[in-house]
């Protein structure tokens, strides 16, 4: 399958950076190749320089970002002495990119079939009739439903996987040699991802394209890749056959990263005694979002976010709350933290009503329930130093300022900061510090729930099981109990004794993680479970003594 | 977790802490450097500044006394090194004194404004709602009567004293800063550490305060510079069409007495102008270098 010459060479290419970046270059000497009908993953962490080696290849670094050695070949054509005019008859033509987020790399303004359109207008002499024969012919190779209803959709119209087919028909529609992908299902559910990468595969198979396919998620490696390349701060670590890489890693640092893959299989569920306290009790919680209609148009429809919606949660345990964009889980924990209120239904802490409670009731109560955000750079005041910031929930529930700093030096320590961090403000530090200090915040007030609300999603992968671990560290220590949002099913399976899979603002079935990831019973948890990227894969739990030994 | 403690430490986060940062006003200052046309209006400012420091220094005693035959030219009498006007009037005195009355004119009008312009967008734009429709129909209000006929109406019903001018021109410009803490808090109040802070349980007014007023405040801060230029000019408008204070010597007052004999003696009217011209031009090239200093998106 992989025997053909190589589409796309990258020799010895380096990219450097503007002086003042963190380091002089994005990519040092990567030396890559991709050939006809393969799939090839370069596969990094945030700032590996993985996205730039793509935009190298098609010549759309940023300014001052610039190609300061090496070659990159296209079917074994030099691309450094082409001129900008070739460039542009190349892009589209014989290489096409397909971005991650299909909304705002489609033009909101003009018509799917007239963006395929320009495409075709640009590279091509068709005239009008076969070029609108083509569009159909692609669209309905990408396997739209209804490809001449889509062709005349605007991109708001569609459904994100939707949106992401429009892009790959794009690509393909001029049958390039070359498709680079980055990351082209990072912004889609589970479920639609699969189908995309399925239709990847299906698309490199029937066309034999090359695909060089950027991302960081081991699972979708796992799932589509010919070929691995890891890149590490602009260097390749590792190169290899996927089956290889993904099960028998060579360097250090691949083995680190694939040993933070959560793997599927999760642990012994925590030892909660049967009569352990009920921290947190929701009694059909139900919100509808109505917006509120202009002055003379027309009401929105009103959104159900929450339907009936009842759980328990004891002491020490930790209920994972799992479901894709829209399944209203987001809404969950919002409303058992009060940050909006249910439209009917109770929420009980320690048997006190906290979704009716009075003003004064409700801030005596909150210190018993407390939140980790997903993004740690919104979630901190940038304007506020670290032991502020930590300190200062103690400070509002009446504590003197020196004892509630001391108390904020001890919390850095225990989420592994050095004290002296707390004199700095947030932007200085990096993701997985930053959410340390929100979980650190989050702990000031000594509460008995953590609402955590995909607090890793916003990591890369090896610092997502570092916090992991730490959240999970402090639970046992602390005998916190903790309400787990996230739509990553396997961060679920590693941290929550429980799962509650949520579809459309309602529970469609909870139970013991083991039992719900090995024998799902609703079909949607079934259809969920079967999407989770490298499923087959088990991330081999590598040896670690050979680090450092002979 | 699956992941060893070993492998944790192998791979990858340092737990120790990126160098230290220069200080924040050192930062600020770098960026505001970067703008020449920022600097020279600092200096500008620096020297009208000295001019109402000094004032008593340089030029003691009453400016609006006579001190030599009325309309005598500029650079002919050292009594009067600039001339004086149609009453004998030192006019470098009046510059030197009216610097004073126009700094503190700009600077309290400014704060009124910024100071109602603040709680009316805050309390709109963090509640939002029936109370953000009642208070944005009542800047509405404002806004459709030109703020010049107001302030000509304000000044005509209380008098033409210092304070009430003050007053009046911090009345009729606090609707486009309230209109502009109001955006900024509708961005900001949803971001999530205030829904943090929120969890924590902080009342909602430190939360407008504590949480959300400083991340609004920087492009109030640039906008305050040019109140404090249109302040100004209001006030030397005003003191154009005879409004002003008479009992203090301003700007507006000099240029509005110099106009009965702007074609004999022009440097009565267009000496005060200068003064006028720098001080507004200071405040609006200042205004761009604090843009560009304290919002660094826009830096490109």
């Amino acid at each position: 399958m992989s025997d053909g010459a190589p589409v796309l060479e990258f020799r010895d290419l380096t990219v450097a950076l503007p002086p003042g970046s963190d380091r002089p270059l994005a990519l040092d000497g990567l030396t890559l190749q991709v050939r006809a009908g393969e799939i090839v993953c370069l596969v990094g962490e945030s700032g590996s320089g993985k996205s730039l080696a793509a935009l190298a290849a098609m010549r759309l670094l940023a300014p001052g970002v610039q190609v300061a050695g090496g070659t990159i070949r296209l079917d074994g054509r030099d691309l450094a002495p082409l001129s900008e005019a070739e460039m542009r008859g190349l892009r589209g033509d014989d290489m096409a990119m397909i971005f991650q987020e299909p909304m705002t790399a489609l033009n909101p303004q003009k018509r799917v079939g007239w963006q395929i359109d320009e495409v075709l207008r640009l590279h091509t002499d068709l005239d009008r009739r076969a070029r609108r024969a083509r569009i159909r012919e692609i669209l309905e190779e990408v396997r739209i439903p209804d490809p001449a209803g889509a062709a005349q959709a605007y991109p708001h119209q569609l459904s994100g996987g939707q949106r992401q087919r429009v892009m790959i028909a794009m690509a393909l529609v001029l049958r390039p040699r070359l498709i680079i992908a980055d990351e082209p299902t990072t912004a889609l559910d589970v479920t639609t991802q699969k189908q995309v990468l399925a239709l990847i595969r299906d698309i490199q198979r029937g066309e034999g394209a090359g695909i060089l396919f950027i991302t960081h998620d081991f699972g979708v490696v796992a799932e589509i890749a010919d070929r691995v390349a890891v890149l590490r701060r602009g260097e390749l670590v590792e190169q290899g056959p996927a089956a290889e890489v993904l099960n028998r890693p060579q360097h250090p640092y691949t083995r680190a990263l694939i040993a933070a893959v959560p793997a599927l299989i999760p642990p012994p569920p925590a030892a909660i005694p049967p009569d352990a306290p009920v921290v947190l009790k929701a009694e059909g919680l139900d919100k509808t979002f109505s917006a509120r209609g202009t002055l003379f148009g027309p009401r929105r429809k009103p959104v159900q976010a929450v339907r009936d919606l009842s759980f328990e949660l004891r002491r020490g345990e930790t209920l994972g709350v799992v479901g894709e964009s829209g399944s209203g889980k987001t809404t969950v924990a919002r409303i058992v933290t009060r940050l909006i209120q249910p439209d009917s239904g109770r929420v009980l802490i320690g048997g006190e009503d906290f979704a009716h409670a009075k003003p004064a009731e409700v801030r005596a109560l909150r210190r018993h329930i407390q939140m980790v955000f997903q993004d740690p750079m919104a979630s901190l005041n940038p304007r506020k130093r670290v032991i502020d910031l930590i300190a200062q929930g103690p400070m509002i529930h009446g504590m003197k300022k020196a004892e509630a700093h001391a108390r904020a030096r001890s919390l850095l320590e225990l989420v592994e900061l050095s004290p002296a961090a707390g004199e700095r403000y947030p932007h200085e530090f990096s993701g997985g510090q930053r959410q340390r200090i929100g979980i650190a915040r989050a702990l000031a007030l000594e509460p008995r729930v953590i609402v955590a609300d995909e607090p890793v999603s916003a990591l890369d992968v090896s610092v997502q099981a570092q916090v992991l671990r730490l959240l999970a560290d402090l639970r046992a220590r602390l005998q916190l109990s903790l309400l787990f949002v996230t739509h990553d099913l396997r961060v679920a399976a590693q941290l929550c004794d429980r799962v509650m899979v949520m579809s459309k603002g309602e529970v469609v079935e909870t139970g013991p993680t083991a039992e719900v990831f090995s024998d799902p019973q609703h079909p949607y948890t079934q259809s969920l479970i079967a999407s989770i990227p490298g499923r087959d894969w088990t991330p081999p739990r590598v040896a670690l003594e050979t680090e450092g030994a002979p | 977790m699956s992941l060893d403690p070993d492998l944790a430490t192998a791979l990858v986060e340092p737990s120790e802490l990126p160098p230290e940062e220069p200080g924040r006003l050192a930062v600020f200052w770098r960026r505001f450097r970067r703008n020449r046309a920022a600097v020279f209006g600092l200096v500008l400012f620096v020297l009208v500044v000295a001019a109402a420091l000094l004032a008593d220094v340089i030029t003691p005693g009453d400016p609006l006394r006579r001190v030599a035959q009325p309309l005598t030219d500029p650079f002919t009498n050292p009594v009067a090194p600039l001339g004086t006007d149609q009453l004998g009037r030192d006019i470098l005195a009046g510059l030197m004194h009216g610097a004073r009355v126009s700094l503190m004119i700009g600077v309290v009008a400014t704060l009124i404004s910024v100071g109602i312009g603040i709680v009316i967008g805050a309390v709109a734009g963090y509640w939002g709602g029936w109370v953000d429709d009642v208070l944005m129909r009542f800047t509405d209000a404002f806004q459709t009567v030109p703020s010049f006929i107001l302030l000509l109406a304000l000044v005509a019903i209380m008098g033409a004293s210092l304070e009430s001018i003050i007053f009046g021109i911090g009345i009729v410009s606090w609707t486009s800063p309230a209109r502009m803490v109001r955006a900024e808090f509708m961005s900001l109040r949803h971001r999530e550490f205030v829904e943090a802070a929120r969890s924590l349980g902080q009342r909602p007014v430190a939360t407008i305060f504590r949480e959300i007023l400083p991340n609004a405040l920087p492009p109030v801060i640039v906008f305050a510079s040019v109140i404090m230029a249109t302040s100004i000019l209001l006030e030397s408008a005003l003191a154009f069409l005879a409004l002003g204070d008479p009992n203090h010597a301003s700007w507006g007052n000099m240029i509005g007495q110099g106009r009965s004999v702007l074609r004999s003696d022009w440097y009565v009217a267009v000496l005060p102008g200068i003064a006028i011209l720098l001080t507004v031009l200071s405040f609006s090239l200042m205004g761009e270098g604090l843009n560009e200093a304290l919002n660094p998106r826009q830096k490109k």
